[in-house]
């Protein structure tokens, strides 16, 4: 414990990856909102993205798992709903990282859900069309829908804007 | 409680269509549904743990699996049979449309921890409210047969939707707080959003039928065999950990 500091355990934490997504860390997702160090204990504060996610419990402890791992025996996980995840958080090199592994990175909205949701213009992961169409809101994980390239002919998942 | 009741019997209700839906999206979809808000009862859930200062982790289980049917505060609206598509349809969408704009107003919440749950919750409603809502138009200008099935479905359940505006018992005093919205304000508010929407779909709301209006412990034959299937598991292994 001894000279570790908040900025050391942000790097040591951006090795936890997205239980569902594993190319991209918690943090770059803009799940960990926050680190403290207080006294002994890591105070680490995370957000659920979809407040169902079943893969919540799975971060948490992935976290003590890893802090554990650098000799950090007091941790504490906390949970947060406010301010409310928002896919605008997750940062640019995150969105490449989804658009590579298949997934569309979500429309930036700053904050106007409602009109994103209605004019849902979503591009191809894979070539960049914009010719595609929604096939359900609704995909095999909460954040995610299912959409169809009508360009190369490509059904595709998207993570959906929050 | 209520809220969370709500919440998590129609998320019963709905995931009873996981593996049988008419479609492989919807399918999929409903049991998307159902995970919501199995997530969003539990965060009201967890909440009163906090008001009672009871264990946040253990509490929720507590109250979902060993609480008897007269114990549950939620609608008869969400603990009636799932029916057919209509009528999943129908319930889900008068429900959602409920659930958003009394997310609304809870966002303005005076008590924080709702107002904060509130803001949180809503923006996940979007998805449900945008998805019922093309369903119902999509099946009540289907076909004969659709139209004929959404009639039907809106005429059987009309009657309870009363009971989701009906005042808790000291619910005035919240209200005067500034802490929950007013029901009947929000009875109004929530026709204004529904009616239209139902008679663009070419659905009338017709039905003269007296409202459901028994308060929340009050509940329909069908809880305790829903609560029987929920609750079978825990409470045949209670210490069983998975």
């Amino acid at each position: 414990m001894e000279g570790i500091t908040v900025e050391n355990i942000w790097e040591v934490l951006d090795e936890v990856k997205d239980p569902e997504i594993p190319v991209v860390s918690l943090a770059e997702m803009g799940i960990i909102r926050q680190i403290e160090i207080s006294g002994e204990t890591v105070i680490v504060t995370m957000t659920p993205t979809f407040s169902g996610c079943p893969a919540l419990q799975v971060m948490k402890t992935d976290i003590e798992k890893r802090l554990r791992e650098e000799g950090i025996s007091s941790i504490e996980v906390r949970l947060v709903l406010d301010p409310p995840w928002s896919s605008d958080w997750i940062t640019a090199e995150a969105r490449q990282k989804l658009k590579n592994f298949g997934l569309a990175p979500p429309p930036r909205h700053g904050g106007n859900l409602q009109e994103i949701l209605l004019i849902d213009i979503v591009a191809c992961p894979y070539c960049d069309s914009t010719n595609t169409t929604i096939k359900n809101s609704f995909g095999p994980t909460l954040c995610r829908a299912i959409h169809y390239c009508d360009n190369c002919q490509q059904p595709f998942e998207q993570f959906k804007p929050l | 409680m209520a809220l969370a009741d709500d919440e998590i019997i129609l998320a019963h209700r709905n995931s009873e269509w996981t593996g049988h839906a008419p479609i492989l999206e919807e399918d999929i979809a409903f049991s998307n549904i159902a995970q919501d808000e199995i997530g969003h009862a539990v965060i009201w859930y967890t909440m009163m743990a906090e008001l009672l200062g009871e264990d946040p982790e253990s509490y929720p289980d507590q109250l979902v699996f060993f609480r008897d049917p007269s114990g549950y505060r939620n609608a008869q609206l969400v603990e009636l049979p799932k029916g057919d598509w209509a009528f999943t349809i129908v319930r889900q969408f008068l429900f959602d449309a409920a659930e958003i704009l009394r997310l609304e107003e809870l966002r303005h919440s005076q008590y924080q921890p709702l107002a904060e749950a509130a803001n949180k919750i809503q923006k996940e409603e979007f998805y449900h409210y945008r998805h019922t809502h093309a369903w119902v138009q999509r099946l009540g200008l289907g076909t004969t047969e659709s139209h004929r099935r959404m009639q039907a479905a809106l005429d059987d359940i009309w009657p309870y939707t009363a009971q989701l505006f009906e005042p808790l018992p000291d619910e005035t005093l919240l209200v005067e707080a500034n802490f929950v919205p007013d029901p009947a304000g929000l009875h109004s508010a929530w026709r204004n959003l529904v009616v239209p929407s139902l008679e663009e779909a070419d659905l009338v709301v017709l039905v003269e039928a007296m409202p459901v209006t028994a308060p929340r412990s009050h509940h329909t034959e069908h809880l305790p065999a829903l609560l029987a299937e929920m609750q079978a598991v825990a409470r045949q292994v209670p210490h069983a950990e998975w």
